[in-house]
């Protein structure tokens, strides 16, 4: 089982994103997602960036795949979306259709989140599309997952988001900058002051769902850490974490443990894992609502040992 | 291959109308429908609801009606099956073919797949559902499955519509009136997120069985399984409780985050979309009442026709919008996307 950093869904100065791919160059993940996923206006880094540290970490020993847009309204994005495409040098995720257009024959990609795979008839569809590895939506739960796995042709991958805030809904209108009363097309890039997204609570102040422009998300962190024996017995190939601002790297040597403790039979206990502090949910896991947090009896033990 | 002759022609675009009941049904067919979309009773489409929808015998009834009336008869089949609800994906498929409905309106690639092996004649549209915004994600369903038309999500500037209406390999389809959808139809989890169900998944957004009204002093508050969407002083209209649709707080501001309780209404682009050439406009609401589902089409169709018969003169009768905005979600409407400052 192998472990990746799925795509920056928020958007950081450009020196912010160079020195954190350092880090994550030194990091155990296997295979790292790069570029903008969530809006095209984002150009801190331009694709030749992103080539160049995707250079890095492949000299690093990351396996390196170029990420691309859930959302094409403009023929601008549909170009540079030929310009990721045609690349030449690095597979790409696809979470569009449109990519998946472009990449089919063409050269081997992966299925993002956003493309709907819900069922074997479309798996087997992508896969003979050319995807070499899919990533299972996030509102589908464990058992789903099981049904898709046995079903699952056989050159194909599977991946699972694993950790960090869900990407729940896109949308045409950019709810940062409506936020600050500002139009899309003058937004100031004002997401640039929220390194994980802009908080939305309800009126009775509960924390509900996180805003990062065009993309919704929940507040809560999705955390499956406690299913990592479970994702390892259905045969899942690759876990996703999602970047946060603080914590990451913390996060990666949490699941890092968590994989491989189950290896060898000797499972390390994740009480130096200081982010117990966030809001967590898993209940998409369990077929139910995804806000849900169903806490394990690790983690109850977790809690005790803490005096939480 | 047929390609419908876009650009700068005029053509005249269908109008679509939905229908929940056969009552409904009847209502869009007699004020003007060109063409009248269904679904079963069961959760392979995005309307289901309690109550609504047709059992197999009353969508032949809807069939025969439909085509007795000289109008299409299209069923919406767009939930994305998990492998536990496949079987009933594909029967819905197999029933649509027998009753030979004018087309069905399909979502998830797989059931696409299913549908153009098995039935190479049956009419295939891709729902607004399948999240299509771009000529390029329509080549591949075109490629693949040989789709007539697609519905495009009502994310899309009314510029950007024109833009995939020149280059797309299908008819395009586009919402007209109606709830208002502001996320990327396909691709939002929201709903399951806070009830455990979604469009893509169980065919409903923010489910009846989940809602709670609850008094708070002189307030009346609304949750969605227990989240609060909204709460209401006396003076104020209470709204049904879609979670999009609700007043939050951020930094220190309680307001509409993502959207205003209101109704798309195109009513003033038409000119602008029937020189697109956009092949068919769509309404919402198969939830709706007959008496919605009547007037609606009726201001719809009168408004189409007046826009072809001359384009050059046409203006928004103020009936057609008072009509109109009686019926609209917050009883008031919004160009949406279209309109790029909305974004």
């Amino acid at each position: 089982m192998k472990l990746s950093l799925g795509p920056l869904l928020y958007f950081w100065e450009r020196d912010v994103v160079q020195s954190f791919y350092q880090s994550i160059s030194k990091s155990p993940v296997d295979i790292v997602y790069l570029g903008e996923a969530v809006c095209s206006k984002r150009r801190n880094l331009k694709l030749d960036d992103w080539l160049i540290i995707a250079d890095m970490l492949d000299a690093a020993g990351k396996e390196v795949v170029l990420t691309s847009l859930a959302l094409f309204e403009a023929e601008s994005e549909l170009g540079l979306l030929k310009r990721i495409c045609g690349n030449g040098r690095y597979p790409v995720e696809a979470n569009d259709m449109a990519a998946v257009s472009l990449l089919e024959d063409q050269s081997p990609f992966i299925v993002g989140p956003h493309i709907n795979t819900y069922n074997p008839s479309t798996l087997a569809l992508l896969s003979e599309s050319g995807a070499r590895r899919w990533v299972m939506p996030v509102e589908l739960g464990g058992e789903t997952l099981k049904q898709l796995q046995q079903a699952r042709p056989d050159n194909i991958e599977t991946e699972v988001f694993v950790y960090g805030r869900l990407p729940l809904a896109f949308s045409a209108r950019c709810y940062t900058a409506r936020a600050q009363n500002l139009p899309k097309d003058h937004c100031q890039f004002c997401c640039a002051s929220y390194p994980d997204g802009l908080l939305l609570k309800t009126r009775d102040a509960r924390s509900f769902l996180t805003l990062n422009g065009i993309q919704t998300q929940s507040a809560s962190i999705y955390n499956l850490i406690y299913q990592v024996p479970e994702l390892v017995s259905l045969g899942v190939d690759v876990l996703r974490i999602s970047p946060q601002s603080e914590g990451t790297l913390e996060t990666i040597d949490a699941f890092y443990h968590a994989m491989h403790s189950e290896v060898n039979g000797n499972r390390k206990p994740i009480e130096d894992w200081q982010i117990v502090d966030y809001e967590f949910c898993n209940g998409y896991w369990y077929g139910q609502e995804g806000m849900l947090w169903k806490r394990t009896d690790e983690y109850k033990n977790l809690e005790s040992a803490l005096n939480r | 291959m047929a390609i419908t002759p876009v650009g700068m022609k005029r053509i005249t675009p269908e109008l679509v109308c939905p229908a929940g009941s056969l009552p409904a049904l009847k209502s869009a067919v007699e004020n003007g429908a060109d063409c009248v979309y269904i679904g079963f009773r069961d959760g392979t489409n995005a309307r289901n609801f309690p109550g609504l929808n047709f059992s197999t015998d009353e969508a032949r009834q809807a069939v025969d009606y439909a085509h007795d009336a000289n109008a299409k008869l299209f069923l919406a089949l767009n939930t994305y099956p998990k492998p536990d609800q496949w079987q009933a994906g594909v029967r819905a498929i197999d029933l649509a073919a027998q009753l030979k409905v004018d087309a069905l309106i399909v979502a998830d690639p797989g059931l696409m797949r299913y549908a153009s092996q098995n039935y190479p004649e049956l009419r295939l549209h891709l729902s607004v559902q399948g999240s299509a915004t771009n000529h390029l994600a329509l080549d591949y369903y075109k490629r693949h499955f040989n789709i007539q038309r697609a519905v495009l999500p009502r994310v899309l500037s009314l510029s950007q519509v024109r833009r995939v209406a020149l280059e797309a390999p299908v008819e395009i389809e586009v919402f007209g009136f109606g709830s208002l959808c502001i996320m990327v139809e396909g691709r939002c989890a929201l709903s399951s997120y806070v009830t455990g169900k979604s469009p893509n998944a169980s065919g409903v957004c923010s489910p009846a069985e989940a809602v709670r009204w609850e008094k708070q002093g002189d307030h009346l508050c609304s949750r969605l399984n227990g989240v609060l969407i909204d709460e209401f002083s006396e003076h104020e209209q209470a709204g049904y409780p879609t979670l999009c649709k609700g007043r939050y707080r951020v930094n220190d501001s309680v307001y509409y985050a993502l959207e205003e309780p209101t109704s798309l209404n195109v009513l003033e682009i038409l000119p602008e979309l029937m020189q697109i050439g956009v092949s068919a406009i769509k309404v919402e609401g198969r939830q709706r009442s007959p008496a919605y589902v009547a007037g609606v089409t009726r201001t719809l169709r009168s408004a189409i026709d007046a826009c072809i018969n001359n384009p050059e003169e046409y203006q928004v009768q103020p009936s057609w919008m008072r009509d109109l905005d009686k019926v609209a979600e917050g009883q008031c409407h919004t160009l949406g996307a279209y309109h790029r400052p909305w974004q």
